[in-house]
């Protein structure tokens, strides 16, 4: 399957991934000023820079083919779907328990408040493209300018 | 006093569109944009802002624009604002006024005065899509006379040693110091694709580069900086900077904060010392020492690699050029008045050398006088901006073309002329890590093959409108040219007749 790589040798930390992710997740994907104008603070990135402008890389979820988060989750929420290998978390299920968060080893899952703010739940990468694990660059590799994320086929890790 | 130095730009911000995501303040490497959280909103402290655009490229909802200052002038065309800013730069710090790239003034580009031919009923134009179009060049000097054994199909005569370009543009000379590894990374990658050349400058060969040795021209400057043995060795063609366009009679200064480690080595030079090419070389005084210097370069390569010879378009170029002819250089590179530079006074940058479309007519039609032509290779530098100023340029006699600004521009740069400051958002002219980054040479390279097989497509096509299968045919084909809105005089030099004229 086709995954997503951060190169952090040309990572120059302009965070527009994390921009272009945050749109896409909100209920007006590919328009960046409506959604950073309307959802305010209930849409979120799950793509993550880490780092400054010295060295930095985008931190996000690598799609393991046999992930640890799926294997700690204790409610059923994470899951891996066994034709595309894409995984996700499923946020009606997700009772934030924050064990996949301390399985992760690529630190890729953030935990966020509900909107309803009664609970919080994990959000991951979703492989978005032209729909959430369909074939097409995500949008966090389409608004990369230096090829810091590349989005490539590559052997099952 | 109160000093009155104006900002040049002013950053404009749409309100409706900027999200504060803050992309512009981490891209910005003179720190203009400020994202202030007490006010909610990006500022920008105008002041600094070079008009690199780098934030206006990648603002994720194109909310930025860059317009002028609006202070306007006080209405005189002589004390004008930007004569009066001037003035006042200098009045607060008694400094030489320090700008980069080529010559901005108004002054004619002939280029577009110079109209080209092409083929209607009495001789037919050629397809380049259908019938095969020749673009190589060769650069070097020629035999006398070509003599073959025509029994067994060889040539007889010595030939020579030249270097093949598939394409008749070259990437002309920009030092390691002045700009970063991954900018001239971007072009030896790109010259390597290309089948053409790329020219380290005066600050030596970087070793990440000499695995592109073969399309490497290495420069001898008057600073001698990097140059060794296996310098010499692992070029394709060596060059003589004598000077340069963008300030003929100044020499070069980088200053020490950009020699870090990288610069050092390859330079050969003391980590954080100044590198100061002089305005002379100190050991050429006259032509009888520039063809000694010549020698020894042919002489420690075994005669096996063409030398250059580059020099900035002054009053008397086409005797200077005749000298060099003469001297032995095997190509001779002239660079006029709008070629670029990392940094030069302004006062010389704007006001020293000629124009590169009259000194190259002048020199092809000196060299053609004096039969001494056809003993070296000419090429054209400072400022080539598209595929018909190559066919011009070829027209009045050179052989190939040097760009590099234009080449630049496919890499990002956006002329904003602050490579002094060494802090170019776009990560060429720097050496700072964390900006040289910004330019993945991968990109760079696919960006600048792009640029140059367009421009050969084009140059095949302007060839082919003409009824022109190969460049060698339109070398110094000057009756392809015609002039609009030039005088007599201006004709008489560029040898091209008036719009109309049969």
């Amino acid at each position: 399957m086709k995954r997503i790589y951060a190169i952090p040798e040309w990572c120059v930390n302009c965070r527009r991934c994390e921009v272009a992710c945050k749109a896409q997740h909100s209920p007006w994907p590919g328009n960046i000023v409506k959604a950073f104008t309307l959802a305010g603070d209930e849409i979120y990135n799950r793509v993550r820079v880490e780092g400054d402008n010295i060295v930095s890389f985008a931190a996000n979820c690598r799609h393991c083919a046999k992930p640890k988060c799926v294997e700690g989750c204790i409610s059923g929420a994470m899951q891996r779907d066994p034709e595309t290998g894409v995984v996700t978390s499923d946020p009606s299920r997700c009772v934030g328990c924050r064990t996949c968060v301390s399985m992760c080893p690529f630190g890729a899952i953030s935990v966020v408040p509900a909107p309803s703010g009664v609970k919080s739940i994990a959000l991951k990468c979703d492989l978005c493209g032209d729909g959430a694990g369909a074939p097409g660059e995500p949008s966090c590799v389409a608004a990369c300018p230096n090829r810091a994320l590349m989005y490539v086929e590559s052997e099952a890790m | 006093m109160l000093d009155f130095t104006y900002p040049r730009y002013k950053v404009e911000r749409d309100p409706n569109q900027c999200i504060q995501c803050g992309v512009c303040a981490r891209q910005c490497a003179n720190e203009v944009h400020m994202v202030d959280t007490d006010l909610g909103r990006v500022v920008a402290d105008h002041k600094k802002c070079v008009n690199c655009q780098r934030c206006v490229v990648m603002c994720p909802t194109n909310a930025l624009a860059i317009t002028n200052w609006p202070q306007v002038g006080n209405g005189s065309n002589n004390w004008n604002l930007a004569a009066m800013q001037d003035i006042a730069k200098q009045a607060q710090t008694g400094a030489v006024l320090l700008s980069s790239m080529g010559n901005p003034q108004h002054y004619p580009i002939y280029w577009d005065h110079l109209l080209l031919n092409a083929s209607q009923v009495t001789n037919p134009s050629i397809d380049p899509l259908r019938e095969p179009m020749e673009t190589r060049v060769f650069l070097g000097s020629r035999p006398e006379a070509l003599r073959i054994n025509e029994r067994e199909r060889k040539v007889v005569s010595p030939m020579p040693p030249r270097i093949k370009l598939d394409v008749p543009i070259m990437f002309s000379a920009m030092s390691f110091g002045s700009i970063s590894l991954n900018a001239q990374k971007s072009l030896a990658m790109a010259a390597e694709e290309l089948g053409t050349y790329f020219n380290c400058g005066e600050g030596g060969l970087h070793k990440d580069l000499e695995k592109y040795g073969n399309h490497a021209i290495v420069q001898v400057a008057s600073g001698r900086f990097g140059v060794d043995m296996h310098y010499l060795e692992t070029a394709a063609m060596i060059e003589i900077k004598i000077g340069q366009g963008a300030k003929p009679g100044i020499g070069g200064h980088l200053p020490g904060e950009k020699i870090n480690d990288e610069v050092s080595r390859t330079r050969m030079i003391p980590k954080g010392t100044d590198a100061i090419s002089p305005a002379p070389h100190h050991d050429i005084y006259s032509i009888e020492d520039l063809r000694q210097l010549i020698f020894s370069l042919k002489e420690a390569t075994h005669y096996t690699k063409p030398i250059s010879v580059k020099v900035a378009a002054v009053h008397n170029v086409a005797a200077i050029a005749s000298g060099m002819a003469r001297a032995g250089a095997d190509v001779i590179v002239v660079d006029g008045f709008r070629g670029g530079t990392g940094a030069a006074p302004a006062r010389t940058r704007d006001n020293v050398g000629i124009p590169i479309e009259l000194a190259l007519a002048s020199v092809d039609q000196r060299l053609r006088d004096e039969g001494i032509r056809s003993r070296v290779s000419l090429v054209a530098a400072g400022s080539i901006r598209n595929s018909a100023d190559i066919v011009r340029a070829v027209a009045l006699g050179a052989d190939a073309v040097y760009c590099a600004s234009s080449a630049l521009i496919a890499l990002g740069c956006h002329q904003c002329q602050a490579c002094a400051g060494g802090k170019c958002n776009w990560g060429i002219a720097t050496q700072r890590a964390d900006l040289t980054k910004r330019l993945n040479p991968e990109i760079g390279a696919e960006r600048v093959v792009n640029l140059v097989r367009a421009w050969n497509h084009e140059v095949q096509e302007l060839m082919g409108g003409m009824g022109i299968n190969a460049i060698d045919s339109l070398r110094g084909n000057r009756l392809m040219l015609r002039g609009v809105g030039l005088n007599e005089k201006e004709l008489e030099i560029l040898g091209v007749k008036y719009a109309g004229e049969q």
